[in-house]
């Protein structure tokens, strides 16, 4: 058939952002997070709870905002678990985050099973939060071409995925606090010796930082219409973005580049055959590939992406130098 | 070292992720299959018997499930022992969560064969091998396959529908939508292609039907590569929509997504597995479903009825159960009478009236034509070859149905007017 070239690129580049923000989200809130010094593999579990909890009690309560301060409120609750038990109890952390993950999805299907029988919510019900999650074009930006639709009229959450990218650059780069925080992640007995407090500083920034993750689940929740059936949501997002963190360079800002290069390659798999067909000269190998290399693609690249920063000389990276460590106070 | 450690477990986690994106749930690429009619039913069964009749069920996923395949068999067998006066609280031994891994199914086997099972249901295809050679061994016990294509001619036998029925009058819905939309693109998400019979058989007769009245539509089939796999059921149907200008999308996968995705840019859409109105009251017209009691109630009355295990299949009429629209084994759902055009009622119950009454059937060298006028239908027969997408003759006008062992286990191509988008 004729295809529209013009229209499949721009939906090409609109679909690049709508499937790809859940990945912002956690990915800056897994920077926060290891800036404080805590590797913390539990993302894909927290993004599950938020997703749940905030789909839930924001339909109850026929509110986006809510919706999105309760997925940040029980992401934040899972930061604070894995922050007592790391920086209180001193578990390990790999392993505390990995069982968060698993204890995360628990309770995703746990809620979501038991309620699916009983009272599900149907988000066209709830026309507040259908109204709220629609998109929303910037006058003037979404008039020019491709760019337009495809970077500029997007819903609400993806603008404010942007936003806390932005804010938490700003916040860890230019503010004292944030400095404060860089301290503790580098090198934690350092910090406490000029007077920082390096439990609290962990405590809150696990929590902000696990809170954000919490609110890229619900924006899943809401992507998906609210449907619960029986698959994730979450669907592999919050491994991804541990790696987009190394990617990034635990810089926030880059991270919203990350995820657009990432999402690109995911995205070729909804995509790539439409741009075959519609540039049959230029693109139309993509139709040859089977759908089974589009699956495996994401991971495939988040597979290069790790080995590549990893070999990359440690000049100039990123990586808080305590990560991964307790700070264990009498140790020092 | 410790961060070298974890970067080497998120990347495993990450690999391992890729490694079982492929789908969790297991369907059907059967063999060659058989036709056999239903049982003639028997008499009903004394209380006696039905008060101390086990069934035994092998799931693929947890009994518990609200949706998907193991529900829609838990739910078709439960339904059906209530309809014989059985208890399944006490009559139904389940293990569930079984792999399809030939020690496990056969431990399974084992445990309901132990708890006193006399007839043991299997949904999965990869139960198969398990399947088989416990028959031999428990001469005593009934076992009965879904979507599989192996059976004996005592105690073992095989079962499925003849979705593609349903599927050509969910197609009619879909084309009488886009003669009245005028938008002759028709969209159409499915787990697989021509890589299993059971999709690809589901795909073309959808688009028999869909040409049945509009014969100027297209099928678009956007392949998953899965069978379950949500976030990409919507964006697949999505994009049919945005860059193929789709008008109406079918889809063969688990969620209720094309239809929420289609009721969300202003289409049309036709559901599978279960009535989908509800999901999408603005833009589902029918759904081609299944009901898997309506064979669970004729196995378990054959397998009571039919004094030892070793005239099960007899009873059954052969070794392989495939029932269709006759035996209401598959069917639609009632139509969304919102969404759909007018005359679809009519055009849909006159076409399934031919099919019930064995007077014509979908993939034949006969083709249907259907007109509608002032709401009410009407159908014609006409000799005309059936014929795939590359022009290449399957059935030559006026010949007769392809096999069933073809749709059921070797059918590979598309017919005309669908491409892969």
């Amino acid at each position: 058939m004729e295809m529209n070239q013009l229209g499949v690129v721009t939906t090409f580049v609109h679909n690049i952002v709508v499937y790809n923000i859940p990945l912002l989200y956690g990915t800056v809130g897994e920077i926060v997070v290891e800036k404080s010094g805590s590797l913390n593999l539990g993302v894909e579990g927290i993004m599950a709870v938020g997703a749940i909890f905030g789909y839930i009690i924001g339909c109850y309560t026929n509110s986006m905002a809510v919706g999105i301060l309760t997925a940040f409120l029980f992401g934040a609750l899972c930061g604070l678990l894995f922050a007592a038990l790391t920086v209180s109890l001193q578990a390990n952390q790999n392993i505390t985050g990995l069982t968060l993950t698993t204890f995360g999805l628990g309770v995703y299907f746990f809620v979501g099973n038991g309620l699916k029988a009983v009272a599900w919510p149907a988000m066209n019900d709830y026309a507040n939060i259908k109204n709220g999650f629609a998109d929303l074009a910037i006058p003037g930006l979404s008039q020019i071409p491709v760019i337009g639709r495809g970077l500029f009229s997007h819903n609400v959450m993806v603008y404010l995925a942007v936003a806390v990218a932005l804010a938490m650059w700003w916040y860890l780069n230019r503010t004292t606090p944030g400095l404060r925080l860089r301290a503790v992640g580098e090198n934690p007995g350092a910090a406490d010796s000029v007077g920082i407090n390096v439990k609290r500083y962990k405590y809150v920034h696990t929590m902000l930082g696990c809170g954000i993750m919490g609110i890229g689940g619900y924006y899943m929740a809401l992507n998906m219409s609210g449907s619960f059936n029986s698959t994730c949501w979450i669907n592999g997002y919050g491994w991804i973005a541990v790696a987009l963190v190394i990617f990034a360079n635990w810089n926030p800002a880059l991270a919203i580049l990350g995820t657009f290069v990432f999402g690109f390659f995911n995205t070729l798999r909804v995509s790539g055959s439409s741009l075959a067909a519609a540039f049959p000269g230029t693109l139309g190998w993509l139709a040859a590939i089977p759908t089974q290399v589009y699956q495996a693609l994401p991971f495939v690249i988040t597979a290069v992406v790790l080995v590549a920063t990893s070999v990359r000389k440690r000049e100039g990276s990123g990586l808080p130098a305590s990560l991964g460590l307790n700070y264990f106070r009498e140790e020092r | 070292m410790k961060k070298i450690l974890a970067m080497v477990m998120a990347m495993a986690m990450v690999l391992s992720l890729a490694a079982c994106g492929g789908g969790d749930k297991s369907s059907a690429s059967a063999g060659s299959a058989a036709s056999a009619g239903s049982a003639g039913s028997a008499a009903s069964a004394s209380t006696a018997d039905a008060a101390e009749f086990k069934v035994g069920a092998i799931y693929i996923n947890s009994k518990n499930d609200t949706a998907g395949y193991t529900f829609a068999h838990h739910n078709g067998i439960t339904t059906a022992m209530k309809e014989l006066g059985m208890d399944p609280a006490t009559q139904l031994v389940i293990v569930d969560e079984v792999p399809e891994d030939k020690e496990q199914v056969l431990a399974a086997i084992d445990t309901l064969v132990g708890e006193g099972a006399n007839i043991i249901f299997g949904i999965s295809f990869g139960y198969i091998d398990a399947m088989a050679e416990a028959a031999e061994e428990y001469t005593d016990v009934v076992f009965s396959h879904a979507t599989g294509y192996m059976s004996n001619d005592t105690n073992f036998n095989n079962y499925f529908g003849r979705a593609y029925q349903a599927r050509y009058l969910a197609g009619i819905a879909a084309g009488l939508k886009s003669l009245e939309t005028g938008n002759n693109n028709i969209g159409y998400v499915a787990a697989y292609g021509t890589e299993y019979a059971e999709t690809c058989s589901g795909i073309n007769g959808f688009a028999l039907g869909v040409q049945s009245v509009n014969p100027d539509a297209k099928v678009y089939v956007k392949k998953l590569g899965a069978w379950g796999d949500e976030v990409n059921e919507s964006a697949f149907a999505k994009e049919l929509i945005d860059s193929y200008n789709c008008g109406v999308i079918s889809q063969h996968c688990d969620s209720a997504q094309p239809q929420i995705a289609a009721q969300d840019a202003g289409v049309f859409g036709c559901g599978y597995n279960s009535d989908m109105t509800p999901d999408a009251p603005n833009a589902h017209l029918t759904a081609a479903i299944w009901n898997w009691n309506v064979y669970y109630h004729t196995a378990i009355e054959a397998a009571m009825n039919c004094g030892d295990a070793s005239n099960f299949v007899t009873a059954m009429g052969g070794g392989a159960y495939y029932g269709g629209l006759k035996e209401g084994f598959v069917d639609v759902s009632p139509l969304n009478e919102a969404t759909v055009a007018a005359g679809t009622q009519d055009a849909i119950d006159q076409v399934k009236e031919l099919i019930v009454s064995g007077d014509w059937d979908v993939f034949t060298g006969v083709k249907l034509h259907i007109t509608v006028a002032d709401g009410a239908a009407t159908v014609e027969k006409a000799d005309e070859a059936l014929v795939d997408n590359t022009g290449a003759e399957i059935v030559a006008a006026g010949g007769p149905s392809v096999e069933d062992g073809v749709i059921t286990g070797s059918m590979n191509y598309y017919v005309e007017g669908v491409e892969e988008a």
